[in-house]
C-alpha cells in the first residue's frame, strides 16, 4: 500500500514519469570503436557515415570533459552507458502507423501525443523518437507533395545522402566540444528536415523525444535545412520516466538557413527533473546551433526549459549572411534541486546583422539558474545591432540566479545594448491578486506568466497553452 | 624565467633582515609563482587580457632584482600644484618619502609590516609574485575619529635608473571607526617598459570613509596591474574612481567585501584610450550581509586600435537580503579598429534584492552630431563636445569637489 501510494504521489509531481516495458535491443555497454561500428551496422549506414563517426570518436578520445559550468555534477562513467537501445519490434521497421507496436502507441497516448489521431486533428506532423530510434512520422504524404522531406535522420542517410553529406557537421563539426563530439560519434537517430526552395511549410513539424530504457544515453541528431526563400516552424518536446539514477541526454541540433529562408525552432523541454531531494533526473547537455548562411535569412530559437536535473545548453546563431537575423527567446524555470546553465551565443559575421535575446529565468526551491551568453560582433559585421534583456525572478532565499553575459564589440558602427535585472515578486502584486480572490499559488502563477509573456507569445499556439500550464506546474509548492 | 626568478630572489633575500620563517614563506610564494606563471587567457578572469602574452610581446624576459640600498632623488617637479596634500613617494618601487605634514602626528600611525604576507581571496599568481619580492610594506593606520585634513597623494614614479623590469608594491591601510581618508594614486612613469604589480589592502571599520582616486594619465610604455582589496564594516563607505588612460597595458582589480550592514561601495571608471593600448577594470563586489549597497559606472572612449575590457561582478550572499546593486558600462568606439569587451555578471543567492546591470557599446550618435553641426559647430567640435559630456557624467560622480576639479583639469573636461 505504502509503495503504491508513494508511486501515485510521485506520478502526481511528474506525470510523464512512467516507464514502458518493451523488449529492446541494446548495443553492448560501453564506448569503443566496436560499439560505434555496431550502431552504424545496425542502421545499415554507408561507409562515409561510419567514417564520420570514427573521426569524431578519434577526436573524442583526446577531449576532456569541460568543468567551467556552474552546475557541477558527479563524474559520468562513459563506459557504463548503453549507447544504443531500440524497441525490438522496430528491428524491421513498420511501414505505417498501423504496424506499430501497440505498447508504443499507448506510451505516446499517455504522453498526450496520440500519433494516429494527431495525424488528423491537429495538423501537426510528428516524428516520435523512442530511446534511440525514430518510431513514427505522421503526415508524410502531404509533406512529400510539396517536396518537403521530414523523416528520421537514419532514413535520410539512406535516401538523401547528398543532402546529409553536404550539411551534416557543417555547423557542429566533428571537432567541436566534448558532448557534441560524443554525439557525432554515437548519435542514433533524430529528425531530418529539408524544405525546398520557395516552399512555405504548411504545418508545424514536431518531434517528440522519449527516453525509456534505463542506463541509456540518448544522443539524437537533428538537421534542418531551409533552402532559399523557404519557411519552417519546428517544435520539439521531451519527457523521460522517473528513475533514481541520472540519465544523459546529449543531442546535437543543426539548423541551416539559406538566402531569404526562415527557421523557427521551439522547444518545450520537460525531461524528468529528479525528485524533491534532487535524486535522479536527466542531464540535458545539448548543443544547438543555427547557421544563417544566406542573405536575409533568419533563425529564431524559442525555449521553455522546465525539466531536467541539469540543463546545460546554449542555442546559438551564427549570422554569416548579410542582413541575417538571429533571435533567442527563453524561459527557464528551476525548482527543488534543479540546475540550469543556459543562454545563447550570437556571432555576428555579416553586415547589417541583427540579433535579439530575451531571457527570463525563474528559480525556486534550492535550485540554481545561470544565464550565460555571448554576443560577438566581428570587425566585418558593419552596422549590426544586438539587444539583450535578461530578467531573473527569485522565489525564496535558498535558490540562486546568475547572469554571465560576454559582450564583445569589434565594430564601431555596431551597437550593443544589454540589460539585466534580478528581483522577486513584489508583495504589492501578490496582495493585489489575492485581494481579488486568487489564492497565493494562482497569484504567483499569474504573475509569472505575465513575467514570461514576451517569450510565451513567440510559441506556436498549441505549445503556448502547454507551456503556460507547465510554468504553473513547475512552480507548485514554491510559494509560502 | 625560472632561473632568473630564483637568482633574483636569492639576491633580494640577502639584503633583507628576515627571520628564517619569513624566508620560508616568501620562498613558498615564489615556488607558487614559478609553478603557475603569469596568468593567461585560459584563466577565466584573464580571458580578455592574456597577461602572459602581453608581457612576452612588450617586455620579453623580465628581471626581478631591485637594489633597495641606494636611494633615489625625489624629483619635486612631479608634485601636484595648487592642492595642499600629504605625500608618499615611491620611486622605482622604493619608498622614498612618507610625509603627513598637514596632519596631527599622533592620529596616524605608520607600522612596518614587511614580514606579513597578503592572502587575498579571489586572487591569482600575481599576489604570490608580489609576496615573494616586496621589500618593505607599511600599514597606515588612521586612528579612531580622525579625519585627514588634506588628501594623501601617492606618487608612483619610475625613471631610467630602474634596476629591474618588475616592481612589486604593497601598502595596507586601516581606517578605524569614524575616520576618513582621501587618497589619490598618481602615476608618473619615465622608464621604459616595466611591469608594475601593486597590491593595496584596505580595512574600513565602522563609519569609516575611504575615497580612492587612481589616476593613470601620462603616456608611458609600462604594464600595470593593481589590486585593491577593501573590507568594509558597518556603515562604511568606499568610493573608487579610476582614470585609465596612460599606460600601454593596465588592469585594475577591485575586490570589495561588504561585511557590515549599511556598508556601501562605489566604483566609477573612465577609459580614455588611443593607439594600441589595452586596459581592463575588473570589479567584484561581494554583498555579504543585508542592507548593503553598491553602484558602478564605467565609461569608455576608444580610439584607434585600443581595447577596453570591463568585467564586473555583483555577488549576493543568501544572507544579504535588501541588497541594492547597480552596474552600468558604456562605450563609444571612435575607430573601426577599436574593441570593447564586457562581462557584467550577477551571482545572486538572496531573493529580496534589487540588482541590475546594463552594458551598451556603439558609435557616436549621428543625430546628436547632426544637431550640433546644424547649430554651427564643426564636426570636430561636435565630437569633442559629445565625448566631453559622455565622460563628464562619471567625473561628476566624484564626491570630493576639490579632487573633482583637479581631475577635471587633468583630463581637460569642461562643465
Amino acid at each position: 500500500m505504502d509503495n503504491r501510494q508513494k508511486e501515485i504521489n510521485n506520478l502526481k509531481d511528474y506525470k510523464y514519469g512512467f516507464s514502458t516495458d518493451i523488449e529492446s535491443i541494446k548495443a553492448p555497454k560501453g564506448l569503443n570503436e566496436d560499439v560505434i561500428k555496431f550502431i552504424s551496422n545496425i542502421k545499415k549506414e554507408p561507409a562515409w557515415m561510419l567514417e564520420f563517426r570514427l573521426k569524431a570518436f578519434e577526436r573524442f578520445k583526446v577531449l576532456k570533459e569541460p568543468n567551467w559550468q556552474k552546475p557541477k555534477f558527479p563524474k559520468i562513467d562513459y563506459q557504463d552507458l548503453y549507447y544504443y537501445s531500440a524497441p525490438k519490434s522496430m528491428k524491421d521497421k513498420p511501414k505505417s502507423l498501423d504496424e506499430l507496436d501497440p505498447k508504443l502507441l499507448e506510451t505516446y497516448k499517455k504522453l498526450g501525443i496520440p500519433l494516429q489521431e494527431q495525424a488528423r486533428l491537429n495538423g501537426i506532423a510528428v516524428d516520435a523518437v523512442f530511446d534511440s530510434v525514430s518510431v513514427a512520422t505522421t503526415f508524410k504524404d502531404e509533406l512529400t507533395k510539396q517536396g518537403i522531406i521530414f523523416c528520421p535522420i537514419s532514413e535520410a542517410i539512406q535516401n538523401h545522402p547528398e543532402l546529409v553529406k553536404k550539411y551534416l557537421g557543417s555547423v557542429i563539426p566533428t571537432s567541436d566540444h566534448f558532448f557534441a563530439t560524443l554525439n557525432s560519434a554515437v548519435f542514433t537517430d533524430g529528425s531530418f528536415v529539408y524544405i525546398p526552395e520557395g516552399v512555405r511549410c504548411p504545418m508545424e513539424l514536431s518531434t517528440y523525444f522519449r527516453i525509456n530504457a534505463s542506463n541509456t544515453g540518448q544522443f539524437e541528431r537533428t538537421l534542418i535545412i531551409a533552402d532559399k526563400g523557404s519557411y519552417v516552424s519546428y517544435l520539439e518536446g521531451c519527457t523521460a520516466p522517473m528513475r533514481d539514477e541520472n540519465q544523459l541526454h546529449a543531442a546535437n541540433v543543426e539548423l541551416i538557413a539559406l538566402d531569404d529562408a526562415e527557421i523557427k525552432y521551439s522547444t518545450v523541454q520537460n525531461w524528468y527533473p529528479g525528485d524533491k531531494d534532487g535524486k535522479g533526473g536527466i542531464y540535458n547537455f545539448v548543443t544547438k546551433r543555427g547557421l544563417c548562411k544566406g542573405k536575409n535569412s533568419k533563425i529564431s530559437w524559442t525555449q521553455v526549459e522546465t525539466g531536467s536535473a541539469i540543463t546545460w545548453k546554449y542555442p546559438s546563431c551564427i549570422l554569416k549572411g548579410d542582413n541575417s537575423v538571429g533571435e533567442f527567446y527563453s524561459i527557464a524555470i528551476t525548482n527543488n534541486h534543479q540546475k540550469a546553465d543556459t543562454g545563447t551565443k550570437m556571432i555576428h559575421l555579416g553586415k547589417n546583422t541583427k540579433s535579439k535575446i530575451i531571457s527570463k529565468g525563474i528559480s525556486a526551491g534550492s535550485s540554481d539558474m545561470t544565464y550565460r551568453g555571448l554576443v560577438d560582433i566581428s570587425s566585418k559585421a558593419k552596422n549590426s545591432t544586438n539587444y539583450t534583456q535578461c530578467d531573473s525572478l527569485l522565489m525564496g532565499n535558498k535558490c540562486g540566479a546568475h547572469t554571465v553575459p560576454y559582450i564583445k564589440n569589434k565594430n564601431s558602427e555596431s551597437n550593443i545594448a544589454h540589460e539585466a535585472t534580478t528581483s522577486k515578486i513584489s508583495e504589492e502584486q501578490l496582495h493585489y491578486c489575492q485581494q481579488r480572490g486568487l489564492n497565493p499559488e494562482e497569484a504567483v502563477g499569474l504573475i509569472v506568466n505575465g513575467f514570461c509573456k514576451e517569450v510565451l507569445q513567440q510559441l506556436p499556439m498549441e505549445f503556448a497553452v502547454e507551456a503556460q500550464k507547465l510554468v504553473g506546474i513547475s512552480l507548485e509548492g514554491s510559494v509560502g | 624565467m625560472k632561473e632568473q626568478l630564483q637568482k633574483d630572489f636569492d639576491n633580494s633575500i640577502k639584503n633583507l633582515s628576515l627571520s628564517q620563517k619569513d624566508i620560508e614563506i616568501k620562498k613558498f610564494c615564489l615556488d607558487n609563482f614559478i609553478d603557475k606563471g603569469f596568468p593567461n587567457r585560459k584563466e577565466e578572469d584573464w580571458k580578455f587580457s592574456d597577461l602572459n602574452q602581453i608581457i612576452k610581446n612588450n617586455i620579453g624576459e623580465l628581471s626581478f632584482y631591485n637594489d633597495q640600498a641606494s636611494t633615489n632623488k625625489v624629483d619635486t617637479s612631479v608634485f601636484v600644484d595648487g592642492l595642499e596634500h600629504n605625500k608618499i613617494v615611491f620611486i622605482n618601487g622604493r619608498i622614498e618619502k612618507i610625509d603627513f605634514e598637514y596632519e596631527k602626528k599622533d592620529q596616524i600611525e605608520i607600522i612596518d609590516q614587511s614580514e606579513t604576507i597578503n592572502e587575498f581571496k579571489n586572487s591569482n599568481s600575481l599576489s604570490d609574485l608580489n609576496n615573494a619580492f616586496t621589500y618593505k610594506c607599511f600599514k597606515i593606520l588612521v586612528k579612531k575619529g580622525y579625519q585627514l585634513a588634506k588628501p594623501l597623494i601617492i606618487y608612483h614614479t619610475t625613471n631610467s635608473k630602474i634596476w629591474s623590469k618588475n616592481i612589486n608594491l604593497r601598502l595596507n591601510f586601516e581606517l578605524d571607526k569614524n575616520s576618513s581618508l582621501r587618497l589619490i594614486d598618481l602615476f608618473n612613469d619615465a622608464s621604459e617598459k616595466n611591469f608594475l604589480n601593486i597590491f593595496y589592502n584596505f580595512e574600513l571599520k565602522e563609519n569609516a570613509v575611504l575615497k580612492n582616486y587612481k589616476v593613470d594619465k601620462f603616456e608611458n610604455k609600462n604594464i600595470k596591474y593593481a589590486f585593491n582589496n577593501i573590507d568594509q564594516d558597518k556603515n562604511s563607505i568606499s568610493e573608487t574612481f579610476i582614470l585609465s588612460s596612460g599606460s600601454n597595458f593596465s588592469k585594475n582589480e577591485i575586490n570589495c567585501n561588504l561585511n557590515g550592514v549599511y556598508a556601501s561601495a562605489f566604483v566609477n571608471g573612465v577609459f580614455s584610450l588611443n593607439n594600441d593600448k589595452h586596459h581592463e577594470i575588473r570589479s567584484i563586489i561581494n554583498h555579504l550581509t543585508e542592507n548593503t549597497k553598491s553602484y558602478q559606472l564605467i565609461k569608455s572612449v576608444l580610439d584607434e586600435s585600443s581595447k577596453a575590457v570591463y568585467q564586473g561582478k555583483i555577488f549576493v550572499n543568501s544572507d544579504a537580503q535588501k541588497t541594492d546593486g547597480y552596474q552600468l558600462s558604456k562605450a563609444i568606439l571612435l575607430n573601426k579598429e577599436a574593441e570593447f569587451n564586457a562581462k557584467p555578471e550577477l551571482e545572486i543567492y538572496a531573493d529580496d534584492v534589487k540588482c541590475s546591470h546594463g552594458s551598451a557599446s556603439g558609435s557616436l550618435n549621428d543625430d546628436s552630431i547632426f544637431y550640433l553641426m546644424s547649430r554651427g559647430l564643426s564636426y570636430q567640435q561636435s565630437r569633442e563636445l559629445l565625448i566631453n559630456g559622455f565622460l563628464l557624467d562619471v567625473v561628476e560622480k566624484i564626491t570630493d569637489s576639490e579632487i573633482k576639479n583637479l581631475i577635471k583639469n587633468m583630463i581637460g573636461i569642461k562643465e
